[in-house]
């Protein structure tokens, strides 16, 4: 497998303030890439170096083989991008924001017509396509948008945070339009910061933390790296609660967490599950859920970094805290 | 598949390419026309832009005729001919705003990293910004020209001198507008390139020939009103609309079209490529 794109040691600051410190970065052709972090933690920085719309302050990056500095007209034609919001235009129509990047592009009148309505199709965007696209819903525009950047038939696409701010069916249905484009062959970056996005996405993960990358892998050898295992536990009496903990706790010798009615701890070995179950029944504690599963990427993250996505102060010395 | 798939091209894993493989002046060219188109179909379909165009003229007019003409001039059907020609280039210095306006308004929404992220010619986002919006001058300049006809403005100048005149207020107006893009492009929001257009050009427009003579104005304003180059460009459409010597205020007005090029160009350009 070639890489689609290799970029080594990025760095760029923002009057002083330091967004990417030193990034390596391999992007398999036709996998995709997740890029994870919490807000500024670098990733659109990221994506816009490798887009050709900023220019590194240090390191170098090449986009299926073309320098991003010095060959941006070549990498620009192998690329697609997807920014955080919707770079539609709102006034125009569906059909008319397609023709006219189609046209941008070279296509003829006729073939940039027949291609925004192929795109069109292919988005559910049909019955749409001749309203302004300030009537769409926000799920609608996001998809207007990704057809925008598919126009010219990318063999890489960056999608910067593609679905934030997106409800759970929309977000859903631009998942599977993202597994379509790998299963046609393209490439993709995608950024997020739904943890749970890269998991279902990403063939590889990069982590982002403060513009430096903590961590990279598959999914599963993140997960692995986290802890192997979660065994979780509710109790349907929650009086009960105190005393599942300690017997969790003496079979596993591992300190639990508790979360209202739910106590959780890493376990390495799966055997300590038939022996929590006989313990408990011995007890006479009525359980309502046991489980055993792999830890999530928000559980990752905090093992990680030491502080979770959504909360990205919590890192920082307390002192920057209480001077704020 | 459309007919765009039997095109011979290089085609990479996943990836088809149409997209030119070198930018060429003619490229360029008909990248910026495509933008221009663009500009031209967000006027269409924006009814308060359409709005604007329509009812703005009419408005600026009416009332500068009707509620100033008589204290002004003894009648209000003198100050008509004296104000039509000011009004027409107060109307399109205006208009050279919503140019910043627009394009501020792209880079806040990442269409312009839309664009430029698109294997086109640099510069065409910004002519065909500029290049559609000449379009929108001269729809303001023939909207004007309609209400004055309409109450009775009839130059002696004849078809031809407001055919020259409109062509000159254009020209200078294309220049104002490289200034107008470099704001725009210099300012954070589009609401700033408002408030600073504003602050310009009021004192532009109304500190010039083209509502009242620099004659009439206290001492210490009017050598200014004297010497802005929007009074050489009223005088300028002045003399070729209602008669008399235009050869002066015409050198002058592509006089300060040149230097303002030659200033805001280069400078908007500069903006432009240091925006990211």
């Amino acid at each position: 497998m070639t890489d689609a794109i290799r970029a080594e040691g990025l760095v760029k600051r923002f009057k002083g303030k330091t967004a990417l410190d030193g990034v390596d970065l391999t992007a398999k052709s036709g996998a995709v890439l997740g890029v994870l972090g919490p807000n500024g933690s670098g990733k659109t920085t990221t994506v816009r170096i490798l887009s050709t719309l900023l220019r590194p302050d240090a390191g170098h990056a090449t986009v299926g083989g073309f320098d991003v500095v010095s060959q941006p007209h070549e990498v620009r034609r192998q690329i697609g991008l997807t920014g955080q919001y919707a770079a539609v235009d709102a006034e125009l129509t569906g059909t008319q924001n397609l023709v006219l990047i189609a046209r941008l592009l070279g296509f003829g009148r006729t073939d940039a017509r027949a291609r925004a309505k192929e795109l069109l199709e292919r988005f559910g965007l049909s019955d749409a396509a001749d309203r302004p696209a300030k009537t769409y819903s926000g799920g609608m525009r996001r998809r207007l948008d990704l057809a925008a950047s598919l126009v010219g038939r990318p063999a890489l696409l960056y999608l910067d945070e593609p679905t934030t701010g997106l409800d759970p069916h929309s977000r859903i249905g631009l998942w599977e339009v993202v597994r379509g484009l790998v299963s046609d062959g393209v490439t993709v970056l995608l950024t997020t910061q739904y943890l749970e996005e890269a998991d279902q996405l990403a063939d590889d993960i990069m982590v982002l933390d403060h513009g430096r990358v903590i961590s990279r892998g598959t999914p599963e050898e993140l997960k692995n790296r986290a802890g192997d295992q979660v065994l979780q536990l509710r109790t349907v009496d929650p009086a009960q609660l105190p005393l599942a903990s300690r017997i969790v706790e003496a079979v596993t010798s591992t300190p639990v967490t508790t979360d209202g009615l739910l106590v959780s701890v890493p376990v390495t070995d799966s055997g300590v599950l038939p022996e929590t179950v006989r313990r408990l029944d011995e007890q006479g504690v009525a359980v309502a859920e046991l489980s055993l599963r792999r830890p999530s990427l928000d559980e990752v993250f905090l093992a990680l970094t030491g502080h979770t996505a959504e909360d990205e102060t919590a890192g920082r010395p307390a002192n920057e805290g209480i001077s704020a | 598949m459309s007919a765009v798939t039997t095109r011979p091209r290089s085609a990479p894993r996943g990836g088809e390419l149409v997209a030119p493989v070198r930018i060429t002046p003619l490229t360029a060219v008909q990248h910026g026309l495509q933008l221009a188109w663009r500009s031209v179909l967000k006027i269409k379909a924006n009814p308060e832009e359409v709005f604007g165009l329509m009812l703005q003229p009419v408005m600026f007019v009416t009332l500068f005729v009707f509620v100033f003409g008589q204290a002004m001039m003894g009648d209000w059907q003198t100050y008509r001919d004296f104000l039509m020609p000011g009004i027409i280039a107060q109307s399109v210095i205006f208009a050279t705003m919503g140019t910043g306006f627009s394009l501020s308004q792209d880079v806040e929404k990442g269409i312009f990293d839309r664009f430029r992220s698109l294997p086109i010619a640099r510069s065409a986002p910004l002519t065909g910004a500029i290049l559609g919006d000449l379009v929108r001058y001269s729809i303001t300049v023939v909207m004007v020209m309609l209400v004055g006809l309409a109450i009775g403005f009839r130059p002696e100048g004849g078809v031809g001198g407001v055919v020259v005149a409109s062509a000159l207020v254009l020209l200078f107006a294309f220049a104002l507008c490289w200034m107008s893009a470099f704001v725009g492009m210099m300012a954070r929001t589009p609401m700033a390139v408002q408030s600073f257009a504003m602050i310009l050009l009021f004192p532009l427009t109304f500190g010039s020939s083209a509502f009242v003579s620099p004659d009439d104005m206290p001492a210490w304003l009017a050598p200014i009103a004297a010497n802005n180059p929007v009074t050489h460009v009223v005088d300028a459409m002045r003399a070729l609309m209602l008669g008399g010597d235009a050869a002066g205020p015409v050198a002058w007005t592509l006089f300060w079209s040149v230097v303002i090029t030659a200033v805001f160009f280069p400078l908007a350009v500069w903006a432009y490529r240091r925006r990211t």
